[in-house]
């Protein structure tokens, strides 16, 4: 088991044709996953590398099942490219285009919610279940498949933490990149819900940031539904308020958002939170053992 | 991008809002024959992207032209919380009977527009919800549906307005109410704002309804489709630069450089500094691949502070090999006048032959730490035995900021 993608989704790399999308279709391929489709308006017909290009997002779930789709389309063009794939009833969009308007992702996630299609992103780095399926920009080669389930705000930490799991042995189950915009997909309490139902997850680290209170949120679902070990890390103690760090969500809005706000509230829920990165893999060690001891 | 109140209700009054007629002015001399013009009483304020400008001076109601000059000439020298005072709007003063609270805003926990009506004006919003929740409005707008009309007849009821009350152009006080509304809807979606708030939402003596006050952000990734909307010079002169590099840059007072590939490594190596004792001159992502004239790019931007001591280079390899990245630091610091010692933390794809890359280049001034901790305790020992230095082509340095 696995949340979201695994080694049975059929994926759809919208904009194929392009530079990024042919680059990251032919790594999502070596990562073990299965890319059935592509879309270039006005290309259908061609290939990439084998995988067959269709005009539509239509045309290609007709032809091929795709299931998931992973856009590489500009951000002025994402708002379509998204409606597009939640009409043609693909379950799972990922988007990491940076830089969407924040009306079009207002519009997007009411039009998908109806549609009932999920979405990973936007401005983020996908999802990845190890060894099955990669459905984004993530580097494959730092994930170890195993238990830890991981979900994120930011794509570098993430890898970094990963990395200091990978190389402290604990694998991974699912890891997804929510983004780092204000008005995103599929969140910390989306993924920790599905955390919690799936058997090969025994642990999560959740890794937030300035801006929101998505992580305040996180730990008062933690607090009343999870029995799962959860640990954290936030980043950006050291940001000035009013200013926007790299993220478009990453602000401290006067005096709410703050880092200082978001540990107090996970640990007041019972989560441990590393002071920095490496320390991750110390507090899930912990709080595994304290599990399994029980 | 925030807007000025004048430029604000430049918007309102485009959508239909009802604001008081007012002129800009940038000299003292101006105010008085803008007040003649207007008519007096009027009110003469600062026009600075911050809040708390009346209680720091910068709103003044005069009763004359000569008044309205001298008012000028205070708030126009004004520095308030640290924005200067470039212009101020010499507005027709209002009789304002009563405050009420308008905005629309974009919620994070409702995924889109919230709009939010308050028949109490300045006052916490949370205190008349526990106190009075019938003089609250709180309801997130559907972006498809757009707001409807059950929504604007909930303002209406909030605002306790008496059903026969008639403005001084002899229409339905409740009905330009409504209008107000439904056009700070409208605005806020053809604009692109993220907020547009009127605080206060005034009821004059004479009946009417006025925007007082304007605070409308505009989203900044939607400026390619709010064409006539430039972006303002207001932006300090790096973190321009450093948007037309395309880094996200931030400058902070403490003497460590600080570049990164992504915003939250670098947000959690500005933490880790910190907690080792230091403090960071900067946030700076350059994005993923770190490329060498990205990095080079970000050197000259943060360097030109010249309140830099040491810097920090903390780049984990994803798809980008580090020995790629290594390769790329040596291009530019074998050939820059970085002029500080540099801290190198490579981690990742390929860190082992990268952080060997580097240490077979030998560079004068740059160490390769050999972890993320490692890195962050040189770097603080680093800066807090060495002086500050200027920008990389030598120019004459500030000696400020030097680390103690």
């Amino acid at each position: 088991m696995a949340i979201l993608i695994d080694e049975a989704s059929r994926v759809l790399v919208q904009g194929i044709t392009g530079r990024e999308g042919a680059f990251h279709a032919g790594r999502m391929r070596a990562a073990g996953t299965n890319v059935v489709a592509g879309t270039s308006p006005g290309k259908g017909g061609q290939d990439v590398d084998g995988v067959p290009v269709f005009d539509s997002v239509a045309a290609a779930v007709d032809r091929t099942g795709a299931d998931v789709a992973v856009l590489f389309v500009p951000a002025r063009f994402a708002r379509d490219a998204m409606l597009e794939a939640a009409d043609a009833g693909v379950r799972l969009i990922v988007c990491v285009t940076e830089g969407i308007p924040v009306r079009d992702m207002a519009e997007v996630t009411a039009h998908l919610a109806r549609r009932g299609s999920l979405l990973v992103g936007p401005n983020g780095p996908g999802l990845i279940t190890p060894g099955r399926c990669s459905a984004g920009i993530m580097p494959a080669d730092v994930f170890l498949p195993g238990h830890v389930g991981l979900v994120s705000r930011s794509g570098t930490l993430t890898y970094e933490v990963v990395n200091e799991l990978t190389l402290a042995d604990l694998g991974q189950s699912t890891v997804v990149g929510m983004g780092g915009d204000p008005l995103h997909g599929l969140g910390f309490l989306e993924c920790l819900e599905r955390y919690e139902a799936d058997d090969s997850t025994e642990a999560v680290v959740l890794i937030g940031e300035i801006g929101g209170d998505d992580e305040e949120r996180a730990a008062a679902f933690v607090n009343e539904k999870m029995t799962k070990p959860v640990v954290a890390y936030i980043a950006g103690f050291g940001a000035p308020p009013g200013k926007r760090m790299g993220h478009a969500g990453a602000i401290v809005d006067g005096s709410s958002g703050t880092a200082a706000d978001k540990k107090a509230a996970l640990e007041a829920a019972g989560i441990p939170v590393a002071s920095a990165p490496a320390d991750v893999v110390l507090l899930l060690r912990q709080r595994l053992e304290r599990r399994r001891s029980q | 991008m925030d807007l000025l109140e004048h430029q604000g209700k430049a918007l309102f009054a485009a959508a239909g809002l009802p604001v008081l007629p007012a002129r800009l002015v940038t000299a003292a001399g101006e105010a008085g024959p803008a007040a003649r013009e207007l008519g007096l009483p009027v009110a003469v304020k600062a026009q600075v992207k911050t809040g708390g400008r009346g209680k720091a001076g910068g709103i003044r109601v005069c009763a004359d032209a000569a008044a309205a000059a001298a008012a000028a000439a205070d708030i126009l020298g004004m520095s308030i919380r640290g924005h200067k005072v470039e212009a101020a709007l010499v507005e027709k003063a209002a009789d304002v009977e009563r405050e009420m609270y308008l905005a629309i805003s974009s919620s994070r926990a409702q995924r889109g527009p919230l709009l939010i009506f308050c028949r109490e004006g300045g006052v916490d919003i949370e205190k008349v919800a526990r106190r009075n929740p019938a003089a609250l409005v709180r309801t997130p707008i559907d972006p498809l549906l757009g707001l409807c009309d059950y929504q604007v007849r909930d303002v209406i009821a909030a605002a306790g307005i008496d059903a026969t009350a008639v403005t001084t152009a002899g229409k339905s006080l409740r009905q330009e109410l409504g209008a107000a509304v439904r056009a700070l809807w409208r605005l806020y979606r053809d604009r692109d704002a993220t907020l547009a708030e009127v605080n206060p939402l005034v009821l004059t003596k004479q009946g009417d309804v006025i925007c007082l006050d304007s605070k409308v952000t505009i989203d900044d990734n939607a400026l390619y489709r709010q064409t006539d909307l430039a972006r303002d010079g207001t932006e300090d002169e790096r973190e321009g630069r450093a948007r037309q590099a395309g880094l996200a840059f931030v400058p902070l007072d403490g003497d460590i450089g600080v570049l990164g590939n992504g915003a939250g490594l670098v947000m959690s190596t500005i933490d880790q500094i910190a907690d080792a004792g230091g403090s960071a001159a900067d946030f700076c992502d350059i994005g993923g691949g770190a490329r060498a004239e990205v990095v080079a790019a970000a050197l000259d931007v943060i360097l030109s502070s010249g309140h830099v001591s040491a810097l920090l280079v903390s780049i984990f390899g994803g798809i980008t090999r580090c020995d790629e990245v290594a390769r790329g630091l040596i291009e530019v610091f074998g050939t820059a006048q970085v002029g500080v010692p540099v801290v190198v933390r490579l981690d990742g794809n390929a860190a082992e032959a990268g952080r060997a890359v580097l240490a077979e280049a030998a560079l004068a001034g740059v160490s390769v730490a050999p972890s993320a901790a490692e890195a962050v305790r040189l770097v603080v020992a680093t800066a807090k035995a060495s002086p500050a230095a200027g920008p990389p082509a030598g120019a004459a340095t500030a000696g400020d900021g030097q680390a103690v």
